[in-house]
């Protein structure tokens, strides 16, 4: 019998065509009669478009046509992709088709836009200020559906001490009405003053996380074309089917007229979730000129109409008793939602809720809507930022307080019975714990915590640690495989292909019910014309989960259906036999059997259930339509994951970091990374390895380097390419990195999987916050990112290098 | 008219095969000609579309301008060698390695690779006010938006400025300076040489420029003497990344030491001014003396004399103080 699939090193299938360039990526597709469109950006963060002269440019050779606004989608309050009222610099106004590219450029310069300024704010805390701009018309905030308008007093702002943040609570009447609004969010679980009365330290601090563009290394370009009456469009998403479905809603098409096409993904960190808003733009633009229309967006343009994680401001008090165990939070963070968004604090403070268990907790947050570029979930939204922030803080209380911090933050960790959030949310599995214990061995803690504050030459040595949780899966997602006359199990998938390797590690799940080799699977994935099932969207670190979960359920019933066969042509019963090595056979003599082949044959002549003219009736309608079309292929297996399960998912990754600070410099040396990884059972080593110092390294990056600078008197960026924004390179990571898991399987899942591609940037990020305040004697400068200029101005007792509330800086 | 970024306008190019070919195509486009080294700057401009030349004179085919000699009394770099070759050559590793130090720590091993020397030293600054188009002095208008009291200048000069605050982001600049090298032009009316740190020219005499070369001239040769060479050297560049970055601050130097005593020293820090600044105020402290902290220290009190903050670089103040420092304790080796 073949190993097991699952937990071995498998190379994906389409490494080749990856690393030799063969892999098509939505800008290498050509169609017949293809032009090139491109875009024209708003020049400032907030105006109205009042006229548009575009005569000059439709008269140049070349020029095929114009797409305005007026020809989009509209939305009064949410994005389109085009428009006349631009809420950030860099979105898009119109769009100029051409027969080259430079010819659409050329254009584009000849039109002659008319735009009235309006007041714009980039800064949450700005627009809070009495007077102070509010980013849209509309108002500032928005509470539950309605836009609404915040603003905090002077007497608010008097009440915070000196580079404090304010912490205003709500204005209620005799009845507890709100009668004024200073936040748009509030809850609390236990009682937060009474959790402080009890506590033998409170910190009380402000912190800073700045808003990071996600910058995948391909930018979101998309080509359409339209075959009577069909939409074709190759397009850079982390989604395939979810994607059409988005596109089909959009366009108001129905889906099986929606054509996506999306075989490799360039990485898209939460922006291209579901495709993007801009590629409707060449599949209006193709609808209008009936010919196929590629949109190439530059570095510059992903920076503007790319997603961003949202910046945030907050102050927390967090109370403590002697040991170290957290008796209250109490948080109140404003997140930069740009214009379109409300921030991710609510996340933020369910992630701090999770991670430390606090006794007690109250939660206030505003979204102020911002003219900043519209922000996204990016990898371990609201999460990656507050633990990067509150990690520190933790380290500062088990200094005061003479405790481990490693034992502190153990102390306040989870277990499985864990109630967490506003709503008392649960879970199916933690072993954090299990993840601290085994870093504290592989990390070398004691010999390494030993080494802190030592100063070597100008090189103070930090050591830090950051334990990050993010979701992990969900339920309700389809299987479906075809086991072919030829003995190959075909097995398809819905789901996007942007580097995570889920599109072939998932399926494994099938593959091993069956006990198949995996060169006896075809994975069938980049094209929904390829009869896709129903799929999760790519994001959430939902895969892994969901979609084990999904092919082990088509897995399970192409085994009871090759057993049926078995049983009907050889005689006994089913559960006489078992599936392996390509085989269906009778246990108790194994020699009496037939090949998947010849089970696949008899599952044609069969029909009916076998071959899927008859189909489960609880399949999700893609997925049936899908199933449908290859009826009579092979044995067909289409089931969905009813296994069902109470509590959320959530993985965990604790970081461990060693740091050389320089002194006279400012300068961070990351000298030694260690993960240690919660995700259930591990499917691909290697790959999990990947997203593991992937995840960590995007973490390193926000606390060390990248950065959004804004101008904030004419309210335009400046950090708009990659050197300028200064993502990590991979000389700023450390070559001295290991990584393990606790390798506990989530018990409530048949494979026991969960995701990882998101609390690996919590780690990352908190790892290093916490060794450079570490390095720096204790004192945590509370935000991101810490560069030498930072660093240096502290160190050397000058003026700080920014105000503390300062933002894009 | 709108704004559109990252496409490169058509313009006529050129690829002669000398020197002088070059040059007449620059007279003849009469300052509408732009001269195209290894384009690692030229590119951005152009893609910005703030920079369009008419005519584009590309070098690469001035077989005369390429390669490294080692010459009787030094080494000669032809303009258009690579910053890979230069920081790889084995007679600058032996002799002269501040340069190879600097030039192998520039931007990636991409860029290294295409970028040259006369491109690293004649480069334009990276103040992102003037390379996004904004119409400030440098660029004919008649306002520095980078030093307004809000402005974001975390990377521009505490010392030299004059209306403009831009630096020059040139990490080779430093280290030739500190080698006494001098540098070759050739113009329509011949060949000229001016030393390293009279190349470079500050906003107090042409704030639309950054060198001494007119429109129709070339820098062809960089010459280094052979009076450094194997002497005591410090190189550092402090950026934000470990690659791919421009420097907030270098330093260079080239010392003498005879018995733990400085007996010669050229120090030259870029980052600090809109040129790369020689300091021989903290030349003139430190010559006679021990290479210890305590001469460091008074080296770089005397470095950031006259330093002036703006709003978000104040820390350059004492990073240039410390670099000095270290590199008057760093001779020591």
């Amino acid at each position: 019998m073949a190993d097991k699939l699952v937990g071995q090193d498998i190379a994906p299938d389409d490494l080749h065509a990856k690393i030799t360039g063969r892999a098509k990526y939505a800008e290498d597709f050509r169609a017949d009669g293809m032009v090139f469109a491109k875009l024209l950006p708003s020049p400032m963060p907030h105006c109205r478009v009042l006229r548009i002269d575009a005569s000059e440019a439709l008269a140049m050779e070349g020029v095929i046509g114009i797409l305005t606004a007026d020809e989009v989608p509209q939305s009064e309050v949410g994005e389109q992709c085009l428009t006349n009222h631009p809420h950030y610099e860099g979105e898009a106004v119109l769009a100029i088709a051409a027969v080259s590219e430079t010819i659409a450029a050329d254009a584009i310069e000849k039109v002659r836009v008319d735009f009235e300024p309006l007041p714009f704010v980039l800064n949450p805390l700005d627009s809070l200020r009495p007077n102070g701009p509010n980013g849209r018309l509309e108002g500032n905030v928005r509470v539950g559906r309605d836009f609404a308008t915040i603003k905090w007093t002077d007497e608010d702002f008097a009440s915070a001490p000196e580079g404090s943040m304010p912490m205003p609570d709500n204005v209620l009447d005799a009845d507890g009405e709100i009668v004024v609004r200073k936040n748009d969010t509030e809850w609390m679980v236990g009682d937060v003053e009474a959790g402080f009365a009890e506590a033998d330290l409170i910190l009380d601090e402000t912190i800073v996380h700045q808003s990071v563009t996600h910058h995948p290394m391909e930018p979101r370009s998309t080509m359409a074309y339209w075959q009577n009456g069909r939409l074709f469009m190759h397009t850079s998403t982390q989604s395939l089917v979810r994607t059409r479905q988005a596109v089909a809603g959009q366009l108001g098409l129905d889906m099986e007229d929606v054509v996506m096409i999306g075989e490799y993904c360039g990485g898209g960190f939460g922006s291209k979730i579901t495709g993007s808003t801009i590629q409707l733009v060449p599949a209006l633009f193709a609808r209008k000129i009936n010919r196929p229309v590629m949109l190439r967006i530059t570095r510059a343009e992903e920076t503007y109409l790319g997603r961003a994680r949202p910046g945030m401001q907050a102050r927390v008090r967090i109370g403590y008793r002697a040991n170290g165990r957290i008796t209250a939070i109490d948080l109140y963070a404003l997140g930069d939602g740009g214009p379109f968004a409300g921030g991710d604090q609510g996340s933020s403070a369910s992630t701090a809720s999770l991670t430390y268990t606090p006794l007690n907790m109250r939660f206030r947050g505003v979204g102020i809507r911002t003219n900043t570029p519209p922000k996204a979930a990016q990898r371990g939204p609201g999460g990656a930022q507050i633990i990067g922030m509150l990690e520190p803080l933790m380290d500062k209380a088990a200094r005061e307080l003479g405790v481990d911090r490693l034992a502190l933050r153990r102390l306040n960790a989870p277990t499985a019975d864990v109630r967490f959030g506003p709503r008392g949310g649960s879970l199916t599995s933690v072993f954090v714990r299990e993840a601290i214990d085994q870093g504290r061995e592989l990390f070398n803690w004691e010999e390494r915590i030993s080494r802190s504050g030592q100063l070597n030459g100008t090189k103070r040595t930090g050591v830090g640690v950051g334990v990050s949780p993010y979701t992990a899966g969900s339920r309700g997602f389809d299987g479906l495989l075809v086991i072919q006359p030829d003995g190959k199990v075909r097995i398809h998938q819905g789901l996007g292909n942007l580097g995570t390797n889920s599109i072939f590690d998932t399926a494994r799940a099938a593959a091993d019910v069956l006990g198949v080799e995996w060169s006896d699977v075809e994975v069938v994935w980049g094209d929904t014309s390829r009869n896709l099932p129903w799929s999760a969207v790519q994001a959430g670190s939902q895969s892994t989960h969901a979609h084990t979960r999904a092919n082990h359920a088509a897995g399970l019933q192409a085994k009871e259906k090759l057993q049926s066969i078995a049983a009907m042509d050889l005689g006994g019963n089913p559960g006489d036999y078992d599936t392996a090595d390509g085989r269906v056979f009778q246990r108790s003599n194994p020699s009496r059997g037939m090949t998947l082949g010849q089970a696949a044959t008899r599952a044609i002549a069969l029909g009916g259930r076998y071959s899927g003219e008859e189909l489960d009736d609880d399949l999700n309608a893609m997925t049936e339509a899908s199933a449908s079309a290859m009826a009579g292929e092979g044995l067909l297996a289409a089931a969905r994951d009813n296994f069902g399960g109470q509590g959320g998912l959530q993985s965990w990754v604790v970081g461990f970091a060693e740091v050389e600070l320089d002194v006279e410099t400012g300068k961070v040396d990351v000298v030694h990374f260690t993960a240690v990884t919660d995700c259930g059972t591990v499917v691909h080593p290697r790959g999990l390895g990947g997203q593991v110092y992937g995840g960590s390294f995007q973490g390193m990056g926000m606390a060390m380097s990248q950065k959004w600078v804004f101008d904030p008197v004419w309210g335009v960026s400046f950090a708009k390419r990659l050197y300028t924004a200064r993502p990590p390179g991979i000389l700023d990571v450390p070559l001295d990195v290991q990584w393990a898991a606790v390798e506990l399987p989530d018990p409530q899942t048949p494979v026991g999987a969960k995701g990882i591609g998101e609390p690996c940037v919590g780690a990352g990020s908190a790892a290093l916050t916490s060794a450079i305040a570490d390095a720096m004697e204790g004192t945590c400068l509370c935000r991101t990112p810490l560069t030498p200029d930072v660093l240096l101005a502290e160190i050397e007792g000058r003026a700080p290098a920014y105000g503390p509330l300062d933002l894009h800086v | 008219m709108a704004i559109i970024r990252d496409m490169i306008p058509a313009f006529e190019l050129f690829q002669p095969t000398s020197a002088d070919d070059a040059i007449e195509l620059l007279v003849r486009y009469d300052g509408d000609g732009w001269v195209l080294g290894g384009g690692m700057d030229s590119f951005d401009w152009w893609k910005e579309r703030i920079k369009r030349p008419t005519a584009v004179v590309d070098l690469v085919n001035v077989a005369s301008l390429q390669g490294i000699s080692v010459t009787a009394d030094g080494v000669e770099i032809g303009a258009m060698t690579t910053l890979t070759e230069v920081a790889t050559h084995p007679e600058l590793v032996a002799n002269y390695s501040v340069l190879t130090e600097a030039a192998s720590q520039i931007a990636t091993p991409q860029i290294r690779n295409r970028g040259t020397l006369a491109g690293n030293l004649a480069q334009d600054t990276r103040c992102w006010y003037y390379r996004g188009g904004w119409p400030c002095y440098r660029a004919g208008g008649n306002t520095c938006y980078a030093s307004a009291p809000t402005a974001m200048n975390r990377e521009h000069a505490i010392l030299g400025t004059n209306r403009c605050v831009a630096v020059s982001p040139s990490d080779t600049a430093p280290a030739l300076i500190a080698l006494d090298a001098q540098f070759v032009i050739q113009g329509p009316s011949g060949e000229r040489v001016v030393d390293a740190e009279d190349f470079f020219m500050g906003p107090a005499k042409d704030i639309e420029r950054m060198t001494v070369l007119d429109s129709d001239e070339l820098l062809t040769t960089i010459r280094i003497p052979s009076t450094w060479a194997g002497a005591s050297f410090y190189y550092e560049k402090v950026e934000d990344r470990k690659a791919w970055d421009f420097a907030l601050m270098t330093v260079a130097t080239a010392a003498r030491l005879s018995g733990g005593v400085i007996e010669d020293i050229r120090i030259a820090v870029n980052g600090a001014a809109p040129v790369p600044l020689r300091l021989e105020a903290s030349e003139r402290i430190v010559r006679g003396q021990a290479a210890s902290e305590q001469t460091g220290m008074q080296a770089g009190e005397a470095a950031i004399q006259g330093a002036q903050a703006l709003r978000h670089n104040d820390y350059k103040i004492p990073l240039m103080r410390n670099l000095v420092r270290r590199a008057i304790r760093g001779t020591e080796a």
